[in-house]
């Protein structure tokens, strides 16, 4: 077996394992390149039966077009029941990166999003497709992560986790967060698609694309509250690494048009994915901070 | 290009260049990308000043950036054309000798630092010691440091001996041992000319080279299963990771603990059919027969069934601030598999400084000693020196839920006892079921349900007309007696009832030990 035969296996293990002991899972669904594969895992852990579990879907509604259009259609091309869950009154305040700042609209979008919604469906167990070489403090994490009835995680007080031997009980209103792509890196996530013909969001394709030049990095001109003053849209061959909100997205500059091609630029790239995700960077350890309050 | 994957442990002590050394291997194979260098150098701790600490890659948290040490198990992860790589990244201070068990569980390999400046500390044995217990068959002694002992040849080969001398003696696989420094990258990526008389590879050349495939391969086939994949009435299959071995279309199996055999017909995956499933790969089983199989049950060949016992023997690293107490109940997660079951004894400590054996009553955090348990209900397992998944389990408190320690599996208990007296409890052990006597009136259906029941492994005979002291024969053999006439009033009327129903009533009954493990809370042995 090669390391994708491997990675593949292991986490087939991990959803059947939670398919099998919680009594409502559910698959946190972004819409990017790695809740692509592991659909496309749930799919092969159950065959030839359906993913006995939905999928969620947390909208901040300043998604990009392309990836709802998208969504909707993978989700129906597989027969996936899909669940969408905005934080509607905080989009009715007027909640946006420009308003109330990254960090505050990120906790109001997504983590109390998030949180809201696995209340709503009294979820014990909710799989993310974050991985382990993202960021730092993911490294740490479990591939079961426990979460206390505020949904928040305690980075000292991990439940040990051993061979592949998982721990799932839960008392009422705690549940897990699930992370079957633990072990895998961009460049086997990038492989796998490749080699399983998985499709993706076309924004991970390069082609020219309406951009705000603003310092070394690219912003969508998607979101016009975006905008400021006296900058102009020009067209700009490139492609998105990691697909977040609109405003929060950079783009960058590539010729990668294939997956092909992508894999090549993976393999020369020495800038690692998510820098180009605004939200990181506001604050020295920023990743740890929103995870202890329940962000993914 | 086909990729192998290798899984290797680290741990060491806060400065003797482990973090070093991993961010080393990070950054000379380019496992770090620049805007993570970039922000390493802005962090507000850099301890070594002036050039970028490559410690600082590794260490993730923002407690531990503030303290300037590791405190938790990280994972690490790096490619070479030829292989992946994934570090378990574990601190050396001894009360975290949770986090190194929990970073070797999964390891093939263990790299264990040693400062030549310092040679052999006990933070040394004791990693060679966890690592080898957790089952982990090849060993890499990185001698570190040696710019600072001007690469002196005399000091490299004084820890060799004396190393590998402990090394035998724990009864641990012989160990690659190269003389380094992770700082300058002398002997880490590339062979160093600082070291003309070291004769062996250097680390990444053998990192990339070693057969650490464990030999799960040769083992005997185990599937525990997870779940039963069942979308339609025609489709009915055992969904698992192989967790060793190798199954075969057509070959002989026996499903545990109902003892049922059959044959394998298909072997499905997403992508095909196959006509093996070799140890690692998750497959979905179907079989010839309908036999009753659920989640936490194990298919294996027919002819190389485990170990079935409640009772055994096992090395335990405890992991949790609350002591382990004999006598109180557990659940015990082995595989597919949650039972209940109690510490019946903690037998010794492990001493992991001076490695001998210490008397003890019980383990206190970050102890390892063996223990002897008894489930209440069989498990089917292998030894862990035979099989690291099927002789491997997890303790977790029913109460606040926390996982409170580790568990490998080292023999069956109590042979001495079965000597003497068969006891009540062994004999339902063995056979699934309590003792009773059961009515039906109608001889036909009483010998339906006798096969129904001897198929599942139990020990039942239809005996007609029951005897005068029927019960009691069936409590001395351990027996279900089946009597069609003459029964006593205490015994368990079935006639009328098809044979699967009559078999639901005796689960229901709790005369036949139900395959799922319905735990209740407070439930005893």
């Amino acid at each position: 077996m090669d390391h994708l035969d491997l990675l593949e296996a292991e986490s087939i293990h991990i959803i059947r394992e939670v398919a099998a002991e919680f009594q409502n899972p559910v698959m946190l669904y972004s819409i990017g390149k790695d809740s692509s594969v592991m659909v496309r895992l749930a799919q092969k852990a159950f065959f030839p039966g359906r993913i006995p579990f939905p999928l969620l879907h947390i909208d901040t509604k300043y998604k990009f077009q392309e990836m709802i259009t998208f969504r909707d259609e993978f989700c129906a091309s597989i027969g996936a029941r899909l669940i969408v869950h905005t934080n509607q009154a905080a989009i009715d305040g007027g909640a946006n990166p420009i308003a109330i700042g990254t960090q505050k609209c990120c906790g109001l979008l997504k983590t109390r999003a998030l949180l809201d919604g696995l209340a709503a469906g009294g979820y014990d167990a909710a799989f993310g497709g974050a991985r382990r070489d993202e960021e730092k403090s993911r490294a740490k994490e479990r591939v079961y992560s426990f979460r206390d009835e505020f949904g928040q995680w305690d980075p000292k007080n991990q439940r040990p986790e051993l061979w592949n031997v998982y721990n799932a009980r839960v008392d009422k209103g705690q549940h897990i967060r699930v992370f079957p792509l633990s072990n895998w890196t961009e460049l086997d996530v990038w492989q796998y698609i490749e080699r399983e013909n998985i499709p993706i969001v076309p924004m991970y394709y390069a082609k020219p694309r309406p951009m705000v030049v603003r310092g070394g990095s690219l912003v969508s001109a998607e979101q016009e509250f975006m905008l400021l003053p006296g900058e102009k849209t020009e067209m700009v061959m490139c492609r998105m690494r990691s697909l977040g909100c609109s405003p929060c997205t950079g783009a960058i500059r590539s010729e990668a048009d294939t997956i092909e091609k992508i894999i090549d630029e993976m393999k020369l790239v020495r800038r690692s994915e998510r820098e180009n995700r605004v939200i990181d960077h506001d604050q020295e350890g920023s990743m740890e901070i929103k995870k202890r309050e329940g962000y993914f | 290009m086909a990729m192998t994957l290798l899984r290797f442990s680290t741990a060491g002590s806060v400065d003797d260049g482990k973090s070093t050394l991993i961010g080393r291997l990070l950054y000379d194979s380019k496992g770090v990308y620049e805007d993570q260098l970039a922000s390493v150098a802005k962090a507000s701790v850099n301890s070594s000043g002036g050039v970028i600490d490559l410690a600082l890659l590794t260490d993730g948290l923002r407690a531990e950036r503030e303290q300037g040490i590791t405190i938790d198990v990280a994972y690490r992860y790096f490619s070479t054309p030829k292989r992946k790589f994934i570090i378990a990244d574990t601190p050396g201070h001894e009360q975290y000798t949770r986090n190194m068990a929990t970073g070797a569980s999964t390891a093939h390999l263990a790299i264990i630092l040693i400062d030549a400046r310092n040679g052999v500390l006990p933070q040394s044995r004791r990693h060679a010691f966890i690592a080898n217990l957790l089952g982990i068959r090849h060993f890499v002694v990185a001698i570190n440091k040696m710019d600072l002992v001007d690469w002196d040849r005399a000091v490299y080969e004084k820890i060799h001996e004396e190393f590998t001398g402990f090394l035998h003696k724990i009864g641990a696989p012989e160990a690659v041992f190269i003389p380094m420094s992770a700082r300058d990258g002398d002997n880490v990526v590339e062979l160093s000319p600082k070291t003309p008389w070291f004769t062996g590879k250097a680390l990444l050349d053998h990192l990339e080279t070693v057969n650490a495939d464990e030999d799960l391969a040769a083992a005997p086939a185990r599937l525990p299963v997870q779940y039963v994949v069942r979308p339609d009435l025609n489709f009915r299959g055992f969904a698992g990771q192989v967790a060793s071995g190798t199954f075969r279309v057509g070959e002989e199996v026996l499903a545990l603990p109902a003892r049922r055999r059959s044959k394998i017909t298909r072997i499905v995956t997403w992508n095909g059919d196959l006509e093996s499933a070799y140890a690692q790969q998750s497959v979905t089983l179907c079989l010839a027969d309908e036999i009753d199989i659920s989640r936490g049950d194990l298919i294996v060949p027919a002819d190389q069934a485990p170990h079935v016992a409640r009772r055994f023997r096992a090395n335990c690293v405890w992991m949790n601030a609350t002591a382990l107490e004999p006598g109180r109940s557990y659940f015990i997660k082995h595989t597919s598999h949650q039972v209940r079951g109690v510490i019946r004894s903690v037998n010794f400590r492990m001493d992991v400084n001076s490695l001998e054996r210490v008397g003890a009553s019980r383990l206190q955090l970050n102890e390892i000693g063996e223990i002897s348990i008894q489930t209440h209900h069989p498990l089917y397992f292998d030894h862990y020196a035979d099989n690291r998944i099927t002789g491997a389990f997890i303790i977790i408190d029913p109460l606040s839920n926390e996982t409170l320690g580790a568990g490998m599996i080292t023999g069956i208990e109590g042979k001495e006892e079965v000597r003497g007296q068969v006891s009540e409890g062994e004999r339902s052990a063995r056979f699934g079921h309590k003792a009773a006597v059961v009515l039906v009136e109608d001889t036909g259906s009483a010998y339906l349900l006798e096969r129904e029941l001897f198929d599942r492994g139990a020990n039942v005979a239809v005996v007609g007309v029951a005897p005068a002291n029927s019960a009691s024969l069936a409590v001395a053999g351990g027996m279900i007696l089946i009597v069609t006439s003459g029964a006593a009033a205490s015994a368990i009327d079935l006639s009328g009832l098809a044979t699967h129903e009559a078999v639901q009533h005796l689960e229901r009954r709790g005369v036949l030990i139900s395959q799922e493990e319905q735990l209740l809370e407070g439930e005893g042995i």
